[in-house]
């Protein structure tokens, strides 16, 4: 199990491809995405990634959480959030990771806090059909009818679905597509939508009910990574450029 | 310009669409990209434009309504969709509407458009 990222939602837009199908995608983008700390089986009990996007006014980070960023040697971040993984996946403290974490065409879980609703009527939030227009319904057109049966129970099951708050909660979007990713700018193209508004943490894992693709970087796409394979191409490079 | 502006820019860039000034009341051709089995060829659909939505940008869409055999038929097109391989504007029309859904109701004679006939481009958004 490997770790996934940590995301921001940019928007949502649409992308023509060649083939004729347009795709619905939403846009998520990582920023400054690091990782913080590490989560050990020695020291904690189990192992996972602690990593954090994001760059807020220093003002703003609390005198603790700078001295936690501190002992990391990263810059303070925005949101924090942790990846449970393997004990062979787990990632250096103050490694950057990279949009190509993830494949095209690989299928993904997407976790954010959906957009709050406030006191929802139950057709709103479970989908109830409401009474009658009219035949002597009298000002209850969105309620729900009956909430049970007679003296026998006497009460209202627990779990009854009625009115109340609604949004606001932890949803998870599962099997979402990797439609496209862009490495430079850190974007990650996911076909349909995600939980949260606009400006909103997201988080990005691995699909748990699809197979993992082949090729997948382990235990995460990183930046050094990639930077340091740029360093190799342009070594290279002038053989290359010269027998061309 | 926000990110998601700037994808639509390049997006639209990278398709090297070129899509010409027409507005609802215009009669277009559209060469609609028709897949049968593995061939394809393009199709021409012509009638009057009745309606452009979402602007001009990569959401933006045009109606076309045109009367086949004695039965109106409509079709809404993407504008930037890459199974259109070309739009042509037949006629310029002139109308006062930037929707014009009431041609559904009108047959024959009432549902003539008069043309435009001193067009000039650029004072309409498109």
């Amino acid at each position: 199990m490997r770790s996934g990222i940590l995301a921001k939602k940019v928007g949502m837009t649409r992308l023509f491809l060649e083939d004729g199908r347009q795709v619905p995608v939403t846009v998520l983008q990582l920023d400054n995405l690091q990782v913080v700390a590490q989560r050990t089986k020695e020291k904690d009990g189990y192992t996972a990634v602690q990593l954090g996007a994001g760059s807020p006014k220093i003002k703003r980070v609390s005198k603790a959480m700078r001295g936690h960023f501190a002992a990391a040697s990263v810059e303070p971040k925005r949101k924090l959030a942790e990846f449970r993984v393997t004990e062979d996946n787990l990632i250096d403290v103050g490694a950057e990771l990279s949009a190509e974490h993830f494949l095209a065409g690989q299928k993904v879980d997407v976790s954010g806090t959906s957009i709050g609703k406030g006191f929802a009527g139950v057709m709103k939030r479970h989908n109830f059909g409401g009474l009658r227009a009219s035949h002597g319904v009298s000002i209850s057109h969105r309620s729900h009818g009956s909430t049970g049966q007679c003296q026998d129970p006497g009460k209202v099951f627990k779990g009854k679905k009625m009115a109340g708050h609604m949004g606001a909660a932890r949803i998870t979007t599962q099997n979402l597509e990797v439609v496209r990713t862009d490495a430079d700018r850190g974007l990650i193209m996911v076909k349909g939508a995600v939980p949260g508004s606009k400006g909103g943490w997201v988080t990005v894992k691995d699909a748990v009910k699809k197979k993992l693709p082949d090729g997948v970087p382990f235990p995460a796409a990183l930046k050094s990574a990639a930077a340091a394979a740029h360093v190799a191409e342009a070594v290279d490079a002038p053989e290359g450029g010269a027998e061309e | 310009m926000n990110l998601i502006a700037q994808i639509e820019a390049e997006q639209i860039a990278s398709l090297g669409k070129k899509i010409p000034d027409f507005k609802a009341g215009d009669t277009v051709r559209v060469g609609y990209k028709v897949t049968e089995g593995t061939r394809t060829r393009v199709q021409n659909y012509e009638g009057v434009c009745i309606s452009r939505k979402n602007g001009s940008g990569i959401a933006g869409s045009f109606t076309v309504r045109k009367i086949s055999f004695g039965e109106g038929v409509e079709r809404v097109f993407p504008l930037y969709s890459t199974n259109i391989d070309s739009i042509e504007v037949v006629r310029r029309g002139r109308v006062r509407r930037a929707k014009l859904y009431y041609l559904r109701a009108r047959r024959g004679k009432s549902a003539r458009i008069a043309e435009d006939t001193n067009y000039k481009p650029g004072n309409a958004g498109a």
